[in-house]
């Protein structure tokens, strides 16, 4: 195993990792073929014009695979994420030429002493936009 | 949409088996860069059998669980007027590629919400031994007459 970050060192308010995620359209169609979602108001300008959308959304899972990968480095092993959740509070608009840029802060949210949980909190923004509410994963350091 | 489904639990969907190179191109979809994600050695040295997949490929063996949600008649749902809410994977361990994974659903609760209705599913993944892996759990809110 890689060593786990140091449980006693952590305290609330501590932010263990920052990374931002340039999403393109190529982005998105990597994500629907890797995870088998086809749907085409992923991909397809005049699908998402259609059915009343802004334009072109990243799936919500794509977003929140992507904003744990942070936490997932910081604890240096994935299988020591024991449970993960968010709420999809606002749609990601990937434009055709610019795409968009979700950024990600993780701090400490919760320290469970006797089960050396960390609750990690999850602040996932586009610009001033939070996209993803109450993210919160939980960090076996134990 | 028939808010009898709350309580109703559906039959488990056909074993998943769990491919290396599947793993390795959601991990890569999903932006990983941790080289346990991705490379057999490193997974090996960490103690794994296979690469570890990233926390939330669950989703696509709880994706069958959800179409047959969304397909039977008496579920009541149209597919067009349903948002993902909320979404939770509470695990006992990671999936690893070559794990064989059965996804059982069970709708939690239905729920009315101002014309809207609420559903959620929790879809519960073990392994070929029948051994507990990890629940998946989807708010999808579906969207009332306007």
């Amino acid at each position: 195993m890689m060593p786990a970050p140091d449980f006693a060192s952590l305290t609330v308010g501590d932010v263990v990792a920052e990374r931002s995620f340039p999403l393109t359209r190529d982005s998105l169609v990597r994500y629907a073929g890797a995870s088998g979602d086809f749907n085409p108001i992923h991909y397809r300008d005049d699908i998402a014009a259609e059915v009343g959308l802004p334009g072109v959304l990243a799936h919500g899972m794509l977003t929140m695979g992507l904003a744990v990968q942070p936490v997932v480095d910081w604890a240096g092993d994935p299988g020591r994420v024991a449970d993960y959740q968010v709420r999809f509070t606002r749609p990601v608009i990937v434009d055709p030429k610019t795409g968009a840029l979700v950024t990600v802060t993780a701090k400490v949210g919760q320290l469970d002493e006797s089960a050396t949980v960390a609750r990690i909190d999850l602040t996932v923004k586009v610009g001033d936009d939070t996209v993803l509410g109450k993210a919160q994963v939980r960090v076996v350091l134990g | 949409m028939n808010p009898e489904l709350q309580g109703r639990t559906f039959p488990p969907t056909e074993p998943y088996l769990v491919g290396r190179e599947k793993v390795r191109e959601f991990a890569r979809a999903v932006f990983a860069t941790n080289p346990i994600n991705l490379d057999p050695e490193a997974a090996r040295a960490a103690g794994y059998a296979d690469v570890v997949a990233p926390p939330t490929f669950a989703v696509v063996v709880q994706e069958q669980t959800l179409a047959q949600l969304l397909a039977d008649p008496e579920s009541g749902i149209d597919f067009s007027r349903v948002v993902h809410g909320d979404q939770r994977f509470t695990s006992t361990r990671p999936i690893v590629a070559g794990d064989l994974l059965t996804a059982t659903l069970t709708v939690a609760s239905v729920k009315s919400l101002g014309g809207h209705s609420m559903v959620t599913a929790e879809s519960a993944i073990t392994d070929a031994d029948g051994a507990h892996v990890v629940t998946a759990v989807s708010t999808l809110v579906v969207r009332g007459d306007e």
